[in-house]
């Protein structure tokens, strides 16, 4: 049972003693997705099953999938999460027992999960499995922390509208892991609270259908008249991205225990460049407190991932006018991955990559792998597998050998410049 | 039937005009209210009500903040010395002072459109809600489903706009200030002028209005399930909301007369019942002419 509501309780104040070294949580989209992200440093990933996600068009895992996402995990020690983060209609909760039995039963460490109908069959039939509680119940105050821990939940995401200091409250006084979002994009809606998708196209945005009516143009009109002159912008509900790399210490200092990435959908570069910055960082900031900075080339390598404006959302202000991105749309991030090293023979210098975009002689090009690991080159020449020169390596997947200037190893990425 | 209300005035005028039951509250807990009834004037309001024969819930549908929390113990005592019948509320916050302040309190759960299927509805039955406002996007299947295995109360919205998008960001005002406009034009609190209206559809006009508690963005129509009363009843759903918000006071009472004189008809004899034209005409004539009225989500089929 609940302790009291004691609202006096005397918080601590000032620097925590001693500061325990938060989790980094990953998106994983597939399988392959999955392998980049723990191999570039995330402790733990989340994924989408067959059922019961919010992002029906993701590549989601069949079981199999996840029995070997988490082997794979296991190897660097990281565990992986599914989401089950839809608000069920009666229709979708057949066979979500079965299911959430299965999950466990391949291996998977917890779900996260919104809709109270799961939350409650997770903890009676699958009792190894952990619930976390999603964002999308959007809990923002410290009693209602309380209220999920004692339901017997042992991790609460935070509501995006929380602020710094209200996570420092909500740590000081409920003994409960809290795990917020720290990059990617963000709703901008209190997330649930949006039926946009459902009266636009009648697709479900609480069951996976969202088609980010948010980010539509607008015309706002006052008493019959748009309020927008000639050549101005029209509204919308559009958000910047977040991105905290500049607050690693806060972070950390407020004692959030996990430290999400947004985005399944995005691509193999995305997340392998940001977890890998994130890694960096926080093992920098452990590793030395006192002695910390924040390098340049971490918020670069963010940027070179980005393909939307970054703020650190409600973290420190409610969100404001230049907040929002009211001129033109989104563009592409300014750098794409081009290659995936597979193997480097020592001996001559040659790395064999798989083509994810196409490349030829004279460009140049970034190489990275985990740890921050990086250089730039110019590609020399290119060779097929038995050895034959290429003028471009034009195909999709296509195993392609080239000189590096230092080595490489399996799973660095070859990025490329595009404007 | 249930409607919200602003003022202690309209609380005489629309249990008169039909109304058995009201929803009171002010912006500090509740969202969306037509106007405020602050806590101080709480035992008239249930007074005036329960003189008249209705009853009276009080709305605190907010999501809190922690700074928020310490008026929570104060103002459902509040509540409860008012007498008045049940709160409504979807943060788990105001459930952990319901415990701790005032156990015997009367409580309605309501997540807004997060409330979709019976179980999570049971679930906050077992931890003590007799009634679970449904969301307005399930069909009618889903509903009499819903009704059938909770066990609860249900209440669903008959009549009025929806809410279909929340935000704790001042979205209207950043845009004004993008404009460079924010002199003229910033405007607090439910307002009629304001609306939006999306390119691809430009005969729909979405209600946005910014307060306190964020943006809110309502439906671009009305729902009206007057036509579909008898299937409600059938289905055994409990209680039927009449959402005000943003019309005015003579609309509001010509709805209420409108499914009032259905009502009765229906429960002085249920086999005899013959849907009139003429309750939907009344509102009809005063309906804005911008607005649709339909039967929202009844008999659709949502995909994802």
């Amino acid at each position: 049972m609940s302790q009291a509501l004691t609202q006096d309780k005397p918080l601590t104040k000032g620097k925590r003693q001693r500061l325990a070294k938060p989790e980094l949580l990953a998106p994983a989209g597939s399988l392959e997705k999955l392998k980049f992200a723990v191999h570039y440093g995330a402790d733990a990933v989340y994924i989408g099953g067959q059922k019961y996600g919010l992002r029906s068009n993701a590549d989601n895992f069949s079981f199999e999938e996840m029995r070997e996402g988490v082997q794979f995990a296991a190897k660097y020690g990281a565990k992986v999460f599914v989401a089950t983060n839809i608000y069920a209609h009666q229709e979708d909760l057949e066979g979500i027992a079965e299911y959430l039995k299965q999950l466990e039963e391949v291996g998977i460490a917890a779900i996260i999960a919104a809709d109270p109908a799961i939350v409650e069959t997770a903890l009676r039939v699958a009792p190894k499995l952990e619930v976390h509680l999603s964002t999308q119940q959007s809990t923002m105050n410290w009693q209602a922390v309380q209220f999920w821990k004692d339901e017997g939940l042992p991790r609460v995401v935070l509501a995006r509208e929380t602020t710094m200091e209200e996570i420092q409250e909500i740590k000081a006084r409920v003994d409960v892991e809290i795990e917020a979002f720290i990059h990617g994009a963000m709703c901008s809606s209190v997330s649930g609270r949006c039926v946009l998708s459902n009266h636009f196209t009648d697709r479900d945005s609480n069951r996976g259908g969202c088609c980010q009516s948010c980010r539509w143009k607008y015309d706002l009109h006052a008493d019959e008249e748009s309020v927008m002159d000639e050549g101005q912008n029209p509204f919308t509900m559009s958000s910047k991205d977040l991105s905290m790399i500049q607050h690693i210490p806060d972070l950390i200092e407020a004692g959030i225990d996990s430290f999400k990435i947004e985005g399944r959908m995005k691509s193999i570069h995305y997340v392998a460049s940001v977890v890998n910055v994130y890694r960096q960082a926080i093992d920098a900031y452990m590793a030395d407190p006192e002695g910390y900075e924040l390098r340049p080339e971490w918020v670069e390598d963010i940027g070179k991932a980005a393909n939307r404006p970054l703020n650190s959302g409600f973290f420190y202000t409610t969100p404001g006018v230049k907040e929002h991105i009211y001129e033109a749309e989104e563009k592409p991030a300014p750098y794409d991955f081009a290659a995936i090293v597979t193997d480097y023979d020592e001996a001559t210098g040659i790395a064999t990559v798989q083509q994810r975009s196409p490349f030829k002689p004279g460009m140049e090009v970034e190489f990275f792998g985990p740890g921050g690991r990086q250089f730039t080159q110019q590609i020399t020449e290119i060779m097929d597998e038995e050895g034959n020169p290429l003028s471009v390596a034009r195909h999709p997947l296509q195993m392609v050998r080239l000189k590096t200037m230092y080595p490489v190893g399996p799973l660095d990425l070859m990025r490329k410049r595009l404007f | 039937m249930l409607i919200s209300v602003g003022s202690i005035a309209q609380i005489e005028r629309f249990i008169q005009a039909g109304a058995t039951a009201v929803l009171v509250g002010e912006s500090r807990f509740g969202m969306r209210q037509p106007g405020e009834i602050k806590s101080t004037d709480l035992k008239e309001a249930v007074s005036t009500a329960h003189r008249l024969g209705a009853k009276v819930y009080v709305n605190m549908n907010k999501l809190f903040r922690n700074d928020e929390l310490s008026l929570l113990p104060e103002y459902l005592k509040a509540v409860q010395e008012a007498k008045a019948d049940a709160i409504v509320f979807g943060d788990p916050a105001v459930l952990m002072n319901i415990r701790q302040y005032t156990p015997e309190m009367n409580w309605f759960w309501n997540a807004e459109m997060t409330g979709t299927n019976s179980s999570s509805a049971s679930y906050w039955g077992q931890r003590g809600a007799i009634r679970a406002v449904v969301a307005r996007e399930l069909n009618e299947e889903e509903i009499i489903d819903l009704k059938q295995k909770s066990a609860m109360e249900v209440q669903i919205q008959i009549h009025g706009m929806t809410n279909i998008y929340h935000s704790h960001r001042n979205l209207v005002q950043s845009y004004l200030e993008h404009l460079g406009r924010e002199a003229t034009l910033i405007r607090k609190g439910p307002d009629k002028g304001l609306f939006l209206v999306e390119a691809e559809r430009p005969d729909e006009k979405f209600p946005v209005y910014e307060d306190d508690n964020g943006t809110h963005v309502m439906s671009p129509d009305d729902i009206c399930l007057l036509e579909a009363l008898p299937e409600l009843i059938n289905a055994g759903v409990d209680s039927l909301f009449v959402e005000p918000l943003l019309k005015s006071d003579e609309y509001n009472e010509a709805v209420l007369k409108g499914y009032r004189q259905a009502l009765d008809l229906w429960s002085e004899n249920s086999k005899a019942y013959k849907f009139d034209p003429k309750w939907l005409a009344n509102i009809q004539k005063l309906q804005n002419p911008d607005r649709e009225l339909g039967f929202g989500f009844l008999y659709k089929e949502q995909v994802y």
